[in-house]
């Protein structure tokens, strides 16, 4: 199976993210956002982050409306974060599993988002196999209904995208000077192309991808990445190791010898950690394979801030749901 | 229009009546931005400290849906518990009431407050709600149309100005 940059690009896709005005309608992808959204974005999450340590865990902003987690493929971490997100902010949650609802008995995404819109709903947060499902949501709803994509096929996964570039900024503050890997399975990973996007927006300098041939789209580099198929060379130096899963359920047909062999030579042990500065912190965006990207001793060790991620993640959905919510059409 | 008050003359005259409220149990909170200004001049006079934190009231004021969070919200930072605290919540100007009503709606999600008094400034004219400053250190009529705003200079020290919004 050839994938190349090509499948990437979302230039012929209809990008109503941004209002007449400049601001936030929905949040469909990374790419093309300008960097004061990127950043009004951080600076609003850092502010949802103290929300989860009060009595109180809630704010009003959303109080009467109602968001609705639609989920055509299904995502545990992902529903859940959206759904703490939105009841943290006084928002009315419906989570629906439509791959065992109503899409098996025939109905389309389009009468089922027209169903929700009738029940009053404001805001949809999708996630969904096939690659510009959330486009095509948000090319369709009414005027006043915001979109999130939570994951498209191979495209985009802004929120997880844009949750890692908050914790890198988190614990590195001087984005300007960073060297940053991205390692794994980069070609179907719908994080690391984001992640890419807002890294380069906010001035990384240096992003390198570390893979395998069988595992790096076609003419990745000409995202501005540096290419590396040797991890020890790759790892050298950086402040940032962002890990990848091995989506072993999207590997259709034999990329790799087995898991452990990828283990063997890509798999993030103290050893390979050793390489990278010594307060360098690493990263994975869930859920973890343990002995097959990530050793243990790294996933649990002092370097980690993969937990932090999940808390993070909250406060940055929050983020992107009341900007959103606050840009009435 | 009467000319702007020397916005230092009544910062000195905001400290002397803050000061002898301070006891063992007050919490200082200063709403961002002058407020926390304020406040953190206030605290550089002082010899004992007392607890202090500073709101954003971003996510609660009651025109979010009108306008949106436009402006960049600053992190709240209250790190001591707020129950049965005996507060004195410090703002810059007092206008329709509704900053502080969203102020005391957030600093009741910390926990619950034995008292609050509210200290500012400048009171504007303009009240909307049963809200009031219990200290304020000068009154004036600022038309609907102009905005009064504290500014710090490079200095630390305060100034005033009066702008068309």
């Amino acid at each position: 199976m050839e994938v190349s940059i090509l499948n990437w690009k979302t230039a012929d896709m209809y990008n109503p993210q941004l209002d007449k005005d400049g601001n936030l309608k929905h949040l469909l992808t990374i790419e093309g956002l300008p960097k004061k959204i990127l950043n009004q974005i951080l600076d609003t999450a850092e502010s949802f982050v103290g929300v989860a340590e009060r009595e109180v865990k809630k704010v009003p902003l959303l109080r009467g409306k109602t968001v609705c987690n639609l989920f055509f493929e299904n995502s545990t971490r992902t529903r859940t974060t959206f759904e703490i997100a939105a009841k943290r902010l006084s928002a009315d949650v419906i989570s629906l599993n439509v791959s065992t609802s109503s899409q098996s008995k025939g109905e389309t995404i389009l009468d089922t988002i027209n169903n929700l819109t009738a029940m009053h709903a404001d805001m949809f947060v999708v996630r969904h196999a096939q690659s510009g499902a959330a486009h095509m949501i948000a090319k369709h709803v009414a005027p006043h209904i915001h979109v999130i994509n939570a994951g498209d096929g191979r495209h985009a996964h802004p929120t997880q995208g844009l949750l890692d570039v908050f914790t890198i900024r988190h614990y590195k503050p001087d984005m300007h000077n960073l060297k940053v890997a991205i390692v794994g399975d980069i070609l179907h990973s719908r994080v690391a192309r984001s992640e890419i996007h807002a890294l380069t927006t906010l001035g990384v300098p240096e992003i390198r991808v570390i893979a395998p041939k069988t595992l790096l789209p076609e003419q990745v580099e000409k995202l501005g990445v540096h290419v590396y198929h040797d991890v020890n060379q790759g790892l050298k130096d950086v402040d940032v190791v962002m890990m990848l899963r091995l989506q072993n359920e999207r590997m259709a047909g034999a990329m790799l010898p087995s898991s452990q062999e990828f283990f063997k030579t890509y798999g993030l042990t103290p050893e390979k950690l050793a390489l990278a500065k010594p307060d360098a912190i690493v990263m994975h965006p869930g859920p973890m394979n343990r002995g097959v990207e990530i050793d243990s001793a790294v996933a649990d060790g002092k370097q980690s801030v993969i937990l932090p991620q999940v808390t993070y993640g909250i406060a940055v959905r929050m983020a992107v749901m009341s900007i959103l919510a606050g840009n009435p059409s | 229009m009467s000319t702007l008050p020397n916005a230092e003359q009544l910062f000195q005259q905001l400290c002397q009546q803050i000061k002898p409220l301070i006891q063992e149990n007050t919490a200082l909170i200063g709403i961002h931005s002058g407020g926390a200004w304020l406040m953190q001049r206030l605290l550089d006079t002082l010899t004992v400290q007392p607890v202090h934190g500073t709101l954003d009231v971003s996510f609660y004021r009651d025109d979010y849906l009108q306008r949106g969070l436009h402006h960049e919200p600053k992190p709240s930072n209250i790190a001591f518990d707020v129950q049965d605290r005996h507060i004195i919540l410090i703002d810059d100007v007092f206008y329709t009431g509704r900053t502080i009503r969203a102020a005391m709606n957030e600093l009741f999600d910390y926990g619950r407050p034995a008292s609050i008094t509210l200290a500012v400034l400048i009171n504007r004219g303009g009240q909307e709600l049963p809200i009031a400053p219990q200290i304020c250190v000068h009154h004036m009529q600022v038309a609907q149309n102009q905005n009064i705003q504290l500014l710090q200079h490079a200095d630390g020290s305060f100034y005033l100005e009066l702008e068309d919004c």
